[in-house]
């Protein structure tokens, strides 16, 4: 399967095929973020994939160099400065759109598969794909929810697990984790007004 | 009850009190405001191993102006506190709080951008049972010091209110 | 000219078990659209498991889905295990499918015993909720806690099966087909409860694959596709058993569907029982010696024992400290835990304990990412783990099985009546621990 997979894609995409490696379950391909609608139309009507099982992103920011995909020098990668943490904004977040080929008849797997790009931090995403599988809609309001990538033809995009009113996006790496910002006031906080700290104290039963 | 002539309890007032908080223990209306994991243990606890029934604490209510005791079960997120904050404040007096679970009374593990560190900064809270989530025994436990505790507040609403 | 209006549904609703928001659009009783909007249980599980280390992670996922916590347990353990390449021995791959079907049992159980409940058969709930207490004594039995089990670790599980645990599992089995029959004669032919589930909250085959729709859910539009049979994990593909599917996508179909799934992991459970071989659950730690040591004594020609002991690299280049200089591989993989009676009746079980928990030490997958799916209680749960070889997870990623599910639900309502909003919810099964983690 990965090989005909293989086949498809370069036929498609030339050298526009960044990278494909892994086979089996385990098969995978890169390519620019322009090219992403393509390669999943390709890999939908001609190669039976029906199902989009996930997508989701990871933040790169500190991932390091030399452990990176394509990479395939590992001594080239630990020279001068390249082994520190990566910490650039180019290309920092990696969106995975998982496939599956799946026989409605049998319930039996034909494959599955794995496309990858990469987007920088304040570039426009790929195009949306929710128009090929209608889940893509809440798949792509997380990864803007959580990581802020964009999808280009989704300008006003909305928050789906967080409100609006908050700021940032938590599942990157310089987000830290404890950095609340409460909707309500605390009540602990509130001046004059309210209940004072003294009184939430639980209040023992004499 | 809080009128001037029984600032000062005398013998029928006190009775009174006596009767009034003997009635309202074994009177509990709760809301259980379940949210997360907790809410597993609350159907166990209410369900017929361990039948919350015995207590008097049988009939949950979906509404909050029907109940008086509201039970926050599970974490309170930032985007969920609003809706917590709201629907205590619908309840009529006399009402109490229980925290069920360690979420509730201080967050938890749960140290995140997401969680409300503990209810208590939202609502007064009266009864805390911790644990992640507290066995149906903890539960029980904790429903009989409740009791406890509604029993000797007697006719008074017991808090002054925000 | 027809009037429509707006109803809010949610978040704090009786039938919205969890905290889901409906913001429906009616006309009259039918509903012309429905929006959902959820994130009220938002609670970091993918931020957590970046700043835990890799075995500290498995607590955080039994607070995903916690109805059914093993299964959780299993597939996060699998895919750290897949990372480091690790094979877990027999013993430990039974125990980790009784788990699993365990886990199964209690979800469906509380599945339909709370939308049953909701539907208005109240004794339907605590005949479930019965029959789920028996399976949570013998939970509690095998790992100590009723729902937040953490029972599985990397390279094997918390500990073999206690004595006495399949004569109590097994007569546990027996009450719950006895609750299972009553149920059945209780629900499926009742006149009430047949008129609200059949026909309502339908979905086709072609839009529930569209959605990437699995599970119970998939399995009622009758497509047979279930983790277990499709790309087989653990022992599964050892052990007979039945994908039952149903026709017409409805929310009878799901429920029959679930109806027969937990005799099917019940006969699971039986078959373990019969095949499951003595040994070891886990990987067996190994003895750690200095390398320097080790050296000499290999030299020396003391190899006697060698073989069964591991060389320990310094300290300074394992774990977190180990980022200052990545290019500096330490060959250190050490996996596997101790046996409790060691950690807690030595000193030197001690220290390998720590070795293996403490922050900057332990378990440390080679650089790199792997998808691993396992088939939880409402579909495909998937694990997607990112490691930069240091002794957290870079990322991990849950593919949540209900979060499908519920994408489809609004296009699912529209047309319906608002009451059967309630049974095609409640066969959603939606888990907010797990939809929004």
């Amino acid at each position: 399967m990965s090989e005909r997979i293989r086949e498809a894609l370069s036929g498609l995409l030339r050298a526009e095929l960044l990278a494909f490696e892994g086979s089996g379950e385990e098969a995978q391909a890169r390519v620019p973020v322009s090219r992403v609608r393509d390669a999943l139309i390709a890999l939908r009507d001609g190669l039976g994939f029906n199902m989009l099982v996930d997508l989701t992103a990871c933040d790169l920011l500190r991932y390091p160099v030399s452990h990176q995909v394509g990479v395939t020098d590992p001594c080239q990668a630990t020279q001068g400065d390249a082994w520190k943490e990566k910490n650039v904004t180019h290309e920092r977040f990696e969106l995975t759109y998982r496939l599956l080929s799946l026989d409605p008849e049998s319930g039996l797997l034909g494959g599955r598969f794995a496309v990858k790009c990469r987007v920088s931090d304040g570039e426009i995403g790929p195009p949306s794909i929710r128009d090929l599988w209608p889940v893509a809609d809440w798949l792509e309001r997380e990864l803007w929810d959580m990581f802020g990538v964009r999808f280009s033809d989704r300008p006003d995009i909305r928050r789906i697990l967080l409100y609006e009113e908050f700021v940032g996006h938590p599942l990157r790496k310089d987000y830290p984790i404890n950095k609340r910002q409460p909707l309500l006031a605390s009540r602990l906080k509130a001046d004059g007004e309210g209940i004072s700290p003294a009184e939430l104290r639980p209040k023992l039963v004499p | 009850m809080n009128d001037e002539a029984f600032q000062t309890p005398g013998v029928l007032t006190s009775r009174l009190d006596a009767a009034i908080g003997w009635a309202r223990k074994y009177s509990i209306f709760q809301y259980p405001f379940v949210t997360a994991c907790c809410g597993m243990e609350y159907m166990s606890t209410a369900a017929s191993h361990y039948d919350m029934d015995r207590f008097g604490a049988g009939l949950p209510r979906f509404s909050p102006r029907q109940a008086d005791v509201l039970m926050v079960v599970g974490t309170i997120s930032h985007k969920m506190s609003p809706v917590l904050k709201r629907i205590y404040e619908q309840m009529t007096d006399p009402k109490w709080v229980v925290a069920f679970g360690v979420c509730t009374c201080t967050g938890g593990f749960y140290d995140d951008y997401a969680t409300v560190q503990g209810i208590d900064t939202i609502i007064p809270v009266d009864l805390y049972i911790p644990g992640c989530p507290p066995r149906p025994e903890a539960v029980l436990q904790g429903l009989m010091l409740l009791q406890e505790k509604i029993r000797k507040q007697g006719a008074g609403s017991g808090r002054q209110q925000p | 000219m027809k009037k429509s209006y707006y109803l809010n549904m949610g978040p704090q609703h009786p039938a919205m078990h969890g905290v889901i928001r409906l913001i429906l659009e009616l006309e009259g009783e039918r509903i012309q659209g429905c929006e959902v909007e959820f994130g009220y249980m938002h609670r970091a599980f993918e931020k957590h498991a970046e700043s835990e280390t890799w075995n500290n992670v498995i607590p955080w996922t039994d607070r995903l889905n916690y109805v059914s916590p093993l299964i959780n347990n299993v597939g996060y353990c699998m895919a750290v295990e897949k990372l480091c390449g690790l094979s877990v021995p027999e013993r430990g791959q039974y125990i980790r499918v009784i788990a699993s079907e365990v886990s199964r049992l209690t979800d469906h159980l509380t599945c339909i015993g709370a939308s049953a409940m909701e539907l208005g058969a109240f004794t339907v709930f605590l005949y479930m909720i019965k029959a789920r207490e028996f399976l949570y004594q013998c939970v509690d039995k095998l790992t100590g806690a009723r729902i937040t089990t953490s029972f599985t670790r990397v390279g094997g599980v918390k500990a073999d099966l206690p004595e006495g645990f399949e004569e109590q599992l097994l007569s546990a089995f027996a009450e719950v087909r006895r609750v299972l029959r009553e149920v059945d004669g209780l629900l499926t032919k009742n006149r009430i409860f047949y008129d609200r589930v059949n026909g309502t909250g339908r979905i086709g085959r072609e839009e529930a694959i569209a959605y990437g729709i699995t599970g119970p859910f998939l399995r009622s539009t009758g497509v047979p596709y279930d983790v277990r049979r499709a790309s087989p994990y653990l022992v599964y593909d050892r052990l007979s058993f039945e994908v039952p599917v149903g026709g017409n996508g409805d929310n009878l179909d799901r429920y029959l569907v679930r109806m027969a799934e937990m005799e099917q992991s019940m006969r699971i459970v039986e078959q373990c029982f019969r095949q499951i071989p003595p040994g070891a659950h886990s990987l067996e730690d190994r003895e750690l010696i200095e390398a320097g040591v080790m050296f000499d004594e290999g030299k020396a020609g003391k190899t006697g024992q060698l073989w069964k002991a591991e060389a320990a690299v310094d300290a300074t280049l394992e774990g977190t400290g180990q980022r200052c200089a990545p290019h500096i591989q330490g060959p250190q993989r050490q996996y596997a835990l101790p046996p409790k009676e060691e950690t807690y009746g030595s000193i030197e079980g001690l220290m390998r304990h720590f070795e293996i928990i403490m922050w900057g030490r332990g378990v440390r997958p080679p650089a790199g990412e792997c998808y691993q799916a396992v088939e939880g209680a409402n579909g495909e749960l998937g694990f997607h783990i990112y490691s930069d070889g240091t002794d957290r997870p870079y990322r991990v990623r849950c593919r949540p099985p209900c979060f499908f599910p519920m994408a489809a639900l609004g296009k699912i309502l529209v047309g319906e009546n608002v009451a059967d909003i309630i049974p095609t919810f409640g066969s959603v099964n939606m888990i907010a621990g797990e939809f929004e983690r």
